[in-house]
């Protein structure tokens, strides 16, 4: 890893700050606990036990590495770019969510912490949470919205299954920025025997640093795997984002690679002028929320405005940090796909490669199927497919006016 | 010296503690709120706490979360809470009761630190308590703080050890809150007993006045704590009265105000009952 100060991966700095961005805006109560997590985290991170354990978790548990699979049928559909998909939808639990999860919870253990809690919007990370907590026999709650608990019902039962208690969060829009306030109520009365395990790499410090960590073994694998399949490295990466831990994963290991042109996408929702939409990075502007500093949906005042995705894992009107600051450093391109658009490109992977794909990563192939056609054949583009769409079967079901 | 120091100094030569009254600006509307603020000294507050209503009130409970909901939708800003402080001053002559604005950083953000500070002053009030601003983050805002001459109150909590409070109190002024129990506002009350101890910890390190909050609902607890504490913090059972006065609709009843200056009475009549030594 290069430390030269021109790099873009040496954030953040001491105090948890990616530029003007990220921090610890978090009330006192929780603060000497962070500044626990801080240093348990950074102890973990150099410890060759924590990380041996994690990689055969990761390797024996969860499915790890990943293919990356060359879509051949879906290039040739779109005659441009040579498509890969970097497939964290075959992880176990059906999502990248995993990842992070194991390494998070692999640390509540070791801080001897007695429970989990989490967030969740389309129930991945919950879902990922109460297998992770099921397996290292941890009592395990999750906060969703209520709005999501509906919309996503599949993975709700799911999390019950394997143990959690799912609690439907009825506050605001009653989806996941009103599950992660009641998480983080839930934190500040039992802090101290509590550990909670953010999905994204949003939150106060060390939590978007810590869970970009464990997201880059998405983008590690995939350096390893082009350089095995292609003998170079890829030139176009394509990614989700709600708060961004996917496209985090994907695109840390290459940031410093100048080639490497990488583009992370948001939910446009009904359309950007429609103001319905969740694309902090495009339609909003810097705030404080969730205990950092970031691109947030807001109003004149600062009050946060809803957001608004057909998919749960993008509902939210604020973004990770670091994601901020390598919008301002034009490092990464920022653009954005409707509702329209993502389920479109659903239903297309579904037929031409045989992959259900979650309706966040179909935003993503939204981009892709725009991208890929404009660029030459001998373009290697890697989009992640972070997630599998079984969760959102009913829902696409509902909106095609099928019932099932 | 500032108004919230005048005031615990008065407190001091009065051998008594000081009951700090929390109300959401606005709630239930900009006019009923306005003549609550406004007859809150009357009714036997020694200072007052003006929260600013915000969507994601993190570190509240249903009580203060309704309240800022209902405030929202009554339009409030943070100009009309300006506005309501400086007619407060006017109208009322009262030149001496301290009215601290708590509530979430964002709002102070989104106008910039220094033209909020600037404004607020001008508006006479007298200082912040902002939740999400500890003082690892406190920096971007206690400049322009000082240079206003508005006090910073910042929170210590249970978890805030001897190790960290010289760190948190070396930012504050006016006073020290004590959140007396882990967790969010309105919810559980502290043990006496943990709160002296908690209490001495804190003066042990610092002269600044010691006011303690959360989970206050009776005379009888605020009594227990003026025993204590510089001052005791009511909140979210102050706008629970409020909620009380309203009628299916939303609308305030006639009793409302009176009812929750009765409250506050009862919880003066508390707080004044306790001769300090």
């Amino acid at each position: 890893m290069s430390t030269s100060p021109n790099s873009f991966r040496t954030g953040p700095d001491e105090r948890g700050h990616f530029g003007l961005f990220g921090g610890r805006y978090v009330a006192e109560t929780l603060m000497p606990l962070i500044l626990d997590l801080e240093k348990a985290y950074n102890e973990a991170k150099v410890d060759p036990q924590f990380q041996g354990e994690l990689k055969y978790l990761l390797t024996q548990y969860a499915g790890r590495p990943s293919p990356l699979y060359y879509a051949e049928r879906l290039t040739k559909k779109l005659g441009g770019a040579k498509v890969y998909l970097k497939r964290d939808e075959l992880n176990h639990t059906g999502s990248h969510k995993i990842n992070n999860v194991l390494g998070q919870v692999l640390l509540a253990k070791r801080m001897g912490k007695t429970r989990v809690i989490a967030e969740t919007g389309a129930g991945q990370h919950g879902v990922a949470t109460a297998t992770a907590c099921a397996l290292f026999d941890i009592p395990c709650v999750v906060f969703m919205g209520s709005v999501d608990v509906d919309r996503q019902a599949p993975n709700v039962f799911r999390m019950k299954m394997l143990g959690a208690e799912v609690r439907p969060v009825k506050a605001g829009a009653a989806t996941l920025k009103d599950a992660m306030n009641e998480a983080l109520r839930d934190w500040v009365a039992t802090c101290e025997t509590t550990f909670y395990c953010i999905g994204t790499v949003a939150g106060p410090h060390p939590y978007p640093a810590m869970v970009r960590d464990f997201q880059c073994v998405i983008g590690d694998e995939v350096r390893k795997q082009m350089m095995e399949a292609e003998g170079r490295l890829p030139d176009t990466l394509v990614a989700c984002i709600g708060g961004g831990s996917n496209a985090m994963g994907l695109f840390h290991p290459f940031l410093d690679d100048s080639g490497v042109r990488i583009i992370g996408v948001e939910a446009a929702g009904r359309g950007i002028d429609s103001g319905e939409h969740a694309a902090s990075l495009t339609g909003g502007r810097p705030g404080v929320l969730h205990g950092n500093r970031t691109y947030l949906l807001q109003d004149k005042e600062g009050q946060i405005t809803e957001a608004h995705s057909i998919s749960a894992g993008l509902d939210y009107p604020g973004i990770g940090p670091e994601h901020s600051w390598l919008k301002e450093k034009g490092r990464v391109e920022y653009v954005s796909a409707t509702d329209d658009e993502a389920v479109e490109a659903f239903q297309l992977l579904c037929k031409i490669e045989g992959i259900i794909p979650a309706l966040e990563s179909a935003h993503a192939l939204a981009h892709t199927l725009k991208l890929a056609p404009t660029l030459p054949k001998d373009n290697l583009l890697v989009m992640n497919l972070s997630g599998r769409g079984d969760k959102d079967v009913p829902q696409i079901a509902e909106r095609l006016g099928v019932k099932i | 010296m500032s108004r919230i120091e005048k005031r615990f100094a008065q407190l001091k030569a009065d051998k008594r503690a000081g009951l700090v009254t929390y109300i959401t600006a606005g709630d239930p509307n900009a006019e009923v709120g306005y003549q609550i603020l406004k007859g809150l000294p009357a009714a036997g507050a020694d200072l007052i706490e003006l929260g600013m209503p915000f969507t994601d009130p993190m570190a509240d409970g249903p009580s203060i979360q309704l309240a800022g909901q209902r405030a929202l939708k009554a339009g409030i800003t943070v100009d009309v809470t300006f506005d309501m402080v400086r007619r407060f001053r006017k109208e009322t002559g009262d030149n001496d009761t301290p009215i601290l604005l708590m509530g979430y950083y964002n709002l102070v953000y989104q106008r910039g630190a220094e033209r909020f500070c600037k404004e607020a002053a001008a508006a006479g009030i007298d200082g912040f308590i902002l939740v999400d601003l500890p003082p690892e983050e406190v920096d971007e805002l206690k400049p322009f703080a000082v240079a206003n001459g508005l006090d910073t109150v910042l929170l210590t909590a249970p978890t805030t050890d001897d190790k960290r409070l010289p760190a948190v109190l070396s930012y504050a002024s006016g006073f020290v809150y004590f959140v007396s129990v882990l967790g969010i506002t309105g919810t559980t009350s502290a043990s006496e007993e943990a709160v002296r101890t908690h209490v001495e910890r804190i003066k042990r390190h610092t002269k600044l006045p010691v006011g303690v909050g959360f989970g206050i609902k009776t005379p009888d607890q605020a009594a227990a704590i003026a025993r204590h504490a510089d001052a005791a913090v009511v909140g979210s059972a102050i706008v629970d009265r409020v909620k009380a006065g309203l009628d299916d609709n939303g609308k305030a009843k006639p009793d409302l105000v009176p009812g929750v200056f009765a409250y506050i009475k009862a919880l003066a009549d508390g707080v004044r009952g306790v001769r300090k030594v």
